[in-house]
């Protein structure tokens, strides 16, 4: 599905889409100007900061929350106004999973079935058992939910939405909580819904984990789009980097400068016993990494390791989204 | 709650029973004529209850309709399943509306029970000094559970209101309750002459009309009334307060 040229302006339908959408709490803008596009099919990660959106965005989505400006479609229909069409089409897990503590998982997920009038009654049964095993709840189903874990929880969350075939999946946060092999299935869950054609949009701070499952990723700053686009086009965006380990770190600094290049600071590996990191950004432009090599031994740099990475994921969201630690409001 | 309120006329029997002696005069209507007619324990029980604990328990349940499931994180997977929010205001208002019938009838039949287990029962003296047999009795007491039910609709309302506007149910329960209490209050102020009839609790004890030989409706008319028109009011602002809230819980 993916491969091709990535070149970007996807075409087809969209599974959401949004223009100028904007949601304000007081004079605080929690989103602003978003115009969103999930094309149908994707695996679409959702990222950013804590506070930065995404959880706000994705109320408006399932209408919860009404917008205070701009338009969203979903399913190729407005919201909120086509709500009753599209929602039955929509499996949600919204900020973590809620559910009524002294009834059963189990008795949970029949009791949300029955919220929605056109979820057919004969097939509840085996609907709500088939969700629970997916999940790997089966054993558990009858046990009250307030005597779960919050990873159970979660599990119950996604068995929530995938009570009936859905056209798309929107999760916020789904492996929170959750232990490795919980995360795993996640991800396999995603794959396979992905496999049958269900759109998954997926809101995550986990980078790593959106670049192993997602096709297409956004990224939210401050109720801000920073980007989005498929992940290739997201990581060709970033900058390159390259690494040198060496004992001479000083010399091989120097060397860098006259290259054009801007050496970073120098790591040292191994608690100093062994060779320094020194990194450089690489340009586009840039000198070739061979040239680099040469001038490096040319100099009489003792050069241990050298290697030129591709911006990962990771640096390219930090890139757009700043180092800072602290949430932005 | 329902055992609570089941307790009440259980309670008064048998105290009445052990002291086995009241003057006339002292406590509820009714209650001295309880040692001589079991029938009236459900009457005493009803006007007992009226003012306090069924607006309580009304209260704590209609309050608890939104708010709750706002509060515990339940209604934004309610509204995404879609339930749609008229529909789930509608449920929420039935299941009130159901908790106000089985409550009433929690005291109701209690109180039968108690009064014909521990007291005699025969032809029942009405207000108008008609005497009735026990059976048209029953009936007379049935048609003044539905009264209470009645009464209860528009109290009803308001804590659906209420439980719209928040996400802490104690609070929509706690307000509800106080608003039943300042109703009462208010309506015993000859001061507010002017406000009694707009006051939901005004028609609240007015079932004394039916135990009246023939019976005499226009209480029952004009609470009826009273209570559709909080029903409608209160129904109306929670509808256009509901289907336009942002549900951020
Ligand atoms: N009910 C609310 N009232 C006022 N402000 C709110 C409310 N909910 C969210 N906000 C604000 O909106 C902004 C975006 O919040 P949101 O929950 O969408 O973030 P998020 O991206 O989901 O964060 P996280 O990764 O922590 O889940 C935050 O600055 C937050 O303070
Ligand atoms: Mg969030």
């Amino acid at each position: 599905m993916k491969g091709g040229p990535a070149a970007g302006g996807t075409p087809g339908t969209a599974a959401i889409e949004t223009h100028g959408l904007g949601k304000r709490y007081g004079s605080q803008a929690a989103v602003d100007k978003l115009d969103l596009r999930v094309p149908a099919g994707a695996v679409f990660g959702f990222l950013g900061p804590n506070g930065s959106g995404k959880t706000t965005t994705i109320r408006m989505l399932l209408g919860l929350a009404n917008a205070t400006s701009g338009t969203a479609s979903v399913l190729g229909q407005a919201m909120p106004r086509a709500l009753d069409a599209v929602l039955p089409r929509v499996g949600a897990l919204v900020e973590g999973p809620a559910f009524y503590p002294y009834l059963t998982g189990r008795a949970n997920l029949h009791r949300l079935d029955a919220a929605c009038p056109y979820a057919p009654t004969a097939t509840r049964r085996v609907r709500v058992e088939e969700a629970l095993d997916r999940v790997g709840l089966g054993a558990a189903a009858g046990k009250k939910v307030k005597a779960y874990s919050l990873g159970m929880k979660q599990r119950l969350g996604l068995a929530n939405a995938l009570l009936r075939p859905r056209e798309l999946m929107v999760l916020d946060e789904p492996t929170n909580g959750l232990d490795p092999q919980g995360t795993r299935e996640v991800r396999k869950l995603i794959a396979s819904l992905a496999h049958d054609g269900t759109t998954v949009f997926v809101s995550s701070h986990l980078l790593a984990e959106v670049e192993q499952i997602c096709t297409h990723a956004a990224v939210m700053r401050a109720g801000r789009l920073v980007a989005q686009g498929t992940l290739e086009e997201l990581r060709s965006a970033g900058q390159a980097k390259v690494t040198i380990l060496t004992p001479d770190a000083g010399a091989a600094r120097t060397v860098l400068a006259r290259l054009g290049l801007v050496p970073g600071t120098v790591e040292p590996v191994n608690d100093g016993a062994g060779p320094a990191a020194v990194t450089a950004v690489l340009p586009a432009a840039a000198v070739p990494a061979e040239d680099i090599v040469e001038a490096l031994v040319g100099f009489g740099v003792r050069v241990r390791g050298f290697s030129v990475d591709k911006g990962s994921l990771e640096d390219r969201f930090v890139e757009l989204t700043g180092e800072g630690f602290d949430v932005a409001r | 709650m329902l055992a609570v309120l089941a307790a009440v006329p259980v309670l008064i029997a048998v105290a009445v029973r052990l002291t086995n002696g009241t003057r006339a005069g002292h406590g509820p209507v009714f209650l001295d004529r309880i040692t001589g007619n079991g029938l009236f324990v459900v009457l005493t029980s009803l006007v007992l209850c009226t003012p306090l604990f069924l607006p309580l328990t009304v209260g704590v349940v209609s309050g608890d309709t939104i708010a709750g499931e706002a509060g515990q994180g339940t209604l934004r997977y309610l509204l995404a399943a879609p339930a749609g929010r008229a529909r789930l205001l509608l449920v929420k208002f039935a299941g009130t509306a159901a908790f106000t019938l089985a409550a009433v009838a929690a005291v109701v039949l209690a109180g039968t029970a108690i009064g014909l287990l521990l007291f005699p029962v025969g032809p029942v003296p009405l207000l108008s000094g008609d005497l009735v047999d026990a059976w048209t009795a029953e009936g007379r007491i049935l048609l003044v559970g539905a009264y209470v039910v009645l009464s209860l609709l528009g109290l009803g309302a308001i804590g659906l209101f209420i439980s719209t506007l928040t996400d802490v149910p104690v609070g929509a329960m706690a307000a509800t309750v106080v608003l039943a209490i300042a109703s009462q209050v208010l309506d015993a102020l000859p001061q507010l002459d002017w406000l009694h009839p707009w006051l939901f609790s005004h028609w609240w004890l007015g079932f004394a009309d039916l135990l009246r030989q023939p019976v005499e409706w226009s209480s029952f008319g004009s609470n009826a009334l009273l209570q559709v028109g909080y029903l409608a009011v209160f129904g109306a602002l929670a509808y256009g307060r509901f289907t336009t809230k942002d549900v951020l819980s």
